[in-house]
């Protein structure tokens, strides 16, 4: 097999990775299901995240897609082909590890020709290959440096052009950002994205960094408790989350109580809403989430279409100001407001009665 | 390491003990006094142990000229060197066997099995040698080396084991993973990434066990067939009648090399990380 | 994903195949040293056993006879003269010098070995690898050499004589060798650094803190040593006390040569039974009683040291 296979068709709808009710049982002292019936289908050139908390199970699929671990159940196949039984060195897949692996023994160049001369490549393309990607992470300079000698930023470059240079179809990435500082992880994050374009690689990043995923991918899982709870888009993810846990873990969220009749909801606190209805939510009591920064607050009485509440608590906090409310119906809810230069309209008082009015399309019915 | 604490007046700190610091100087002093003297004879002129004659190299010249050390010393060196590498590439494929893995069938048997010379004492294994061997050479009329080389090879593995082991284990294992994942078969991962890595506790390995096969007296005592000396065995041989100053030469010249072996040894495992 | 892409592989069959292949590997693996242990090491053991309930030959070695009396001689004899069952006095008188010079040994190296350890511990970090590397490297060098070291020393014509005859403290050199005095200076001497590495990394994990707090609680040096320190380097201390005892019972070369042909130990006694003594049997049942008491201190301190941890400590 030729790990080196290009994949730069336009059929950017084909699957390329096929994870094929998967499931993981580790048996120690107790039995720990890693991951329980997973099924998902990554998509050819395509920026995909597995993004959950720690121990929800992303970091062994990825092990698994790797080949490092055998599945208990399900299959796993890549461009249609069946892999369970590939041991990793024959999986045209490479990882960059959380901790970058990089061969203490070796330079930075020995590192990035490894995979290439392991596959037996004549050394003249080696070289060639070596220069590209030293190229291509900006790390010229440095070839012939342990790796050691290095910075971390610097390490997690290499990292990313040793595992790039054998041109993988779909590249795994765990957590790989997670050792650097604020400052670095931002930029990598767009190095990160550059590199996916360029290089028209599958990626597979995992990560517990909601921002991260929100930024980088083109499609994101998110992952509970050996489970996926949810996959789709970015904005699909952040603005029509499907459950609770989904909305919980990526941004803030008001859960609030509403009954669902024929594509509108009414909230118990008042109003009613045309809604988003996810896939098995049958008409009926619901929890609905409303976004902070989708709902605004003015002081005074509520008014047609607005919801009447007692402000607890506000909270500045630089770029916005998080209002925090009780709703008549008992229900707390927060809502949050970009902050105008001083002098503008004031948020409003604590403990005086104000009024909170939801943006249209704002209210997302969840399937709990 | 805990915080070493604040500067406190002589007398009070907790690190001291009355009466600790005089005796362990002591004990230095009482660890290196007998060798320093054994040394010091074995340039001593006269033939007298007791009387100082002035500083020769007379025994050295005596007994490098002597045909039995000789013998004996080429024969130590080679049973050393046969033993410690045989048990050494023994010792690292169990190493690599019976580390950074979970539980497998068989697993507490293999290490008991590669301990078990440690746990038995020295004279019991010699003389269940013996018998074994004993019954073997009678059966096969062949008495070559090959009995001290396969005694002294399971001794020797345990202790080639340790420090390959404590080697292994301190290894990232994602390093391996790495290799695989970059297409690297897995003999390829062992040679390119595994061995190099593990290469220093390799040499500390072979070096601690051609150390212990060249101390070893009594196993090889039993095992040895007439004619089989070992500088050990000769140098026990001797003591039976009136010890020369030779003995004392020998003994040095065998301290001189196990302490530059320990030496080494001791660099090579603590400079680690 | 459709129904029809479910699992073609059983429940737990690539697991399965993974372990198994994985197991076999390190048999495998495992398998040279297996083999070079059992030929020469542990398999004669096992042939030991059988010997030792045979009956003598005439000229060392084995009759294939069964026999009970490999196992009674070690601490029964017949008289010669009435063909009465009798102590064996000298088999018993030996393990009994084993017996206490491992145990005097053991307490003269805890004497010298804690606050050597001790001392060590408490240097400062850099010096510390220099003065472990001395106790180190008497430990790794020849233990005949330093055996012989020693005889230098207590000889009727050695050191120690001769500085108590010039000083004039003594006008006849003081017979030291072959004496269970010299069996045990030797021991100790020889077997020291077995006492102070263990204490040292008891020592070394120690929380000074602890020892500032029992102070801050009103404390005496000596109370705070008793109560708080020792119980604390309590591990070091077995560990070390188990490793000097257990050489010191199979000891053979100290005693063979500072003891001479007298005071046999328990080693010695085995070797007898191999040379002029010609009793096989006897010494195969010599040396498995030594095993076995050396595994009971082996298990022993296997014991005590997993409670401890599962102390806490």
């Amino acid at each position: 097999m030729d790990a080196t296979t290009n994949t730069q068709d336009s059929t950017t709808d084909a699957i390329a990775v096929e994870v094929d009710h998967v499931s993981k049982i580790f048996r120690g002292e107790q039995e720990v299901r890693a991951l329980d019936d997973v099924s998902v289908g990554i998509r050819k050139n395509e920026f995909f995240t597995l993004l959950g908390p720690s121990g929800c199970g992303k970091t062994t699929l990825l092990r698994l897609i790797a080949g490092f671990e055998p599945p208990t159940m399900g299959a796993i196949r890549l461009g249609g082909r069946d892999i369970s039984r590939l041991p990793p060195n024959q999986r045209p897949v490479n990882t960059v590890f959380q901790n970058y692996a990089l061969f203490p023994h070796m330079s930075v160049a020995q590192n990035i020709a490894f995979g290439l001369e392991m596959l037996g490549k004549p050394k003249a393309e080696v070289q060639k290959t070596v220069d590209e990607m030293l190229r291509l992470v900006r790390m010229e300079e440095l070839k012939n440096r342990r790796t050691g000698e290095i910075s971390g930023g610097q390490q997690q470059r290499v990292a990313l052009a040793r595992a790039l240079a054998p041109h993988p179809e779909v590249l795994l990435l765990d957590e790989p950002l997670s050792a650097l500082d604020l400052k670095l992880r931002k930029d990598m994050q767009i190095e990160l994205k550059r590199l996916q374009s360029e290089t028209g690689i599958t990626f597979i990043f995992v990560t517990h960094d909601q921002e991260e995923a929100l930024t980088m991918s083109d499609r994101i899982a998110v992952m509970s408790a050996g489970k996926i709870l949810q996959v789709g888009p970015p904005r699909d993810i952040y603005e029509r989350p499907a459950e609770r846990f989904v909305a919980n873990f990526i941004g803030e969220s008001n859960f609030l109580d509403a009954t669902l009749a024929g594509g509108k909801a009414t909230l118990a606190a008042g109003g009613t809403f045309d809604v988003h209805v996810p896939e098995g939510v049958r008409d009926g009591k619901v929890s609905v989430l409303v976004r902070p920064e989708h709902a605004t607050v003015h002081a005074g009485e509520a008014g047609e279409r607005e919801i009447a509440g007692t402000v607890e608590n506000v909270v500045y906090s630089g770029e916005a100001t998080v209002v925090h409310l009780r709703l008549a119906t008992g229900e707390a809810m927060k809502a949050r407001l970009s902050n105008a230069p001083q002098g503008g309209e004031a948020a409003p008082e604590t403990g005086s009665a104000a009024a909170v009015t939801i943006a249209p399309g704002a209210v997302t019915v969840l399937r709990d | 390491m805990a915080d070493r604490p604040v500067k406190q007046p002589k007398g009070y700190s907790v690190r001291t003990l009355p009466g600790f610091a005089v005796l362990a100087l002591f004990t230095f002093f009482a660890l290196y006094a007998p060798i320093t003297i054994l040394v010091a004879y074995s340039f001593n002129a006269g033939t007298s142990l007791a009387i100082w004659e002035g500083f020769s190299l007379r025994w050295y010249y005596q007994a490098a000229a002597n045909e039995a050390v000789q013998d004996a010393a080429i024969r130590s060196l080679y049973l050393a060197f046969s033993a410690a590498t045989i048990a050494t590439i023994a010792a690292t494929m169990a190493a690599l066997a019976t580390t950074r893995t979970r539980h497998f069938p068989g697993k507490t048997m293999i290490y008991a099995l590669i301990n078990q010379p440690l746990m038995v004492p020295e004279i019991v294994t010699a003389v269940a040698l013996l018998i074994v061997f004993a019954a073997v050479k009678v059966w096969t009329g062949h008495t070559s080396m090959i009995y001290l080389i396969a005694a002294h090879t399971a001794f020797c593995v345990p202790f080639a084991y340790l420090p390959i082991r404590a080697r292994l284990e301190t290894m990232d294992t994602s390093l391996e993973a790495a290799a695989q994942d970059l297409y690297a078969s897995p003999w390829m991962t062992f040679r390119r990434v595994t061995l190099p890595l593990m290469w220093p506790g390799i040499v500390a390995g072979l070096m601690l066990a051609f150390v212990i096969s060249l101390d070893d007296v009594v196993i090889t005592e039993f095992v040895k067939s007439a004619g089989q000396d070992t500088l050990p065995t000769y140098m026990l041989g001797q003591l039976r009648r009136v010890v020369t100053p030779e003995v004392n030469a020998i003994s040095t010249v065998i301290l001189v090399a196990g302490a530059i072996l320990v030496t080494l040894f001791f660099r090579l495992t603590s400079r680690r990380g | 994903m459709s129904e029809m892409g479910a699992t073609p592989y059983p429940p737990g069959e690539l697991e399965r195949e993974a372990r198994a292949a994985d197991t076999r590997r390190r048999w495998l693996l495992s398998l040279p040293a297996l083999v070079i242990i059992i030929f020469a090491a542990a398999g004669p053991l096992l042939v030991m056993v059988v010997y030792s309930f045979l009956t003598p030959g005439d000229y060392g070695n084995v009759k294939w006879q069964f026999s009970l009396e490999g196992w009674t001689n070690t601490i029964v004899q017949r008289d010669i003269f009435d063909d009465t069952l009798i102590w064996a006095d000298a088999h018993l008188s030996i393990f009994w010098r084993s017996l206490s010079l491992s145990l005097i040994t053991t307490l003269l190296t805890l004497i010298f070995g804690v606050p050597t350890a001790w001392f060590i511990a408490t240097q400062p970090p850099g010096k510390r690898e220099f003065w472990l590397f001395l106790v180190t490297v008497p430990f790794w060098t020849n233990l005949l050499v330093r055996t012989i070291a020693i005889q230098e020393l207590i000889r009727s014509e050695g050191v120690i004589n001769l500085v108590l005859l010039k000083l004039g403290i003594i006008d006849a050199p003081l017979q030291m060798m072959f004496t269970d005095f010299a069996i045990g200076f030797g021991m100790t001497y020889v077997y020291l650094p077995l006492m102070v590495l263990p204490v040292y990394a008891a020592v070394d994990k120690l929380d000074f803190r602890l020892v500032e707090a029992a102070h801050d609680l009103y404390a005496s040096r000596w109370t705070a040593f008793r109560r708080v320190i020792l119980p604390l380097i309590k591990p070091g201390i077995i560990a070390g006390s188990i490793l000097v005892f257990i050489p010191c019972l199979g000891a053979y070369v100290t005693p063979r040569v500072l003891g001479g042909g007298k005071n046999l130990m328990f080693g010695n006694l085995i070797e007898l039974q191999f040379g002029q003594g010609r009793n096989w049997p006897l010494g195969a049942a010599l040396s498995l009683m030594l095993m076995v008491a050396v595994m009971v201190a082996l298990i022993w301190y296997v014991r005590v040291t997993s409670r401890e941890q599962a102390d806490g400590r």
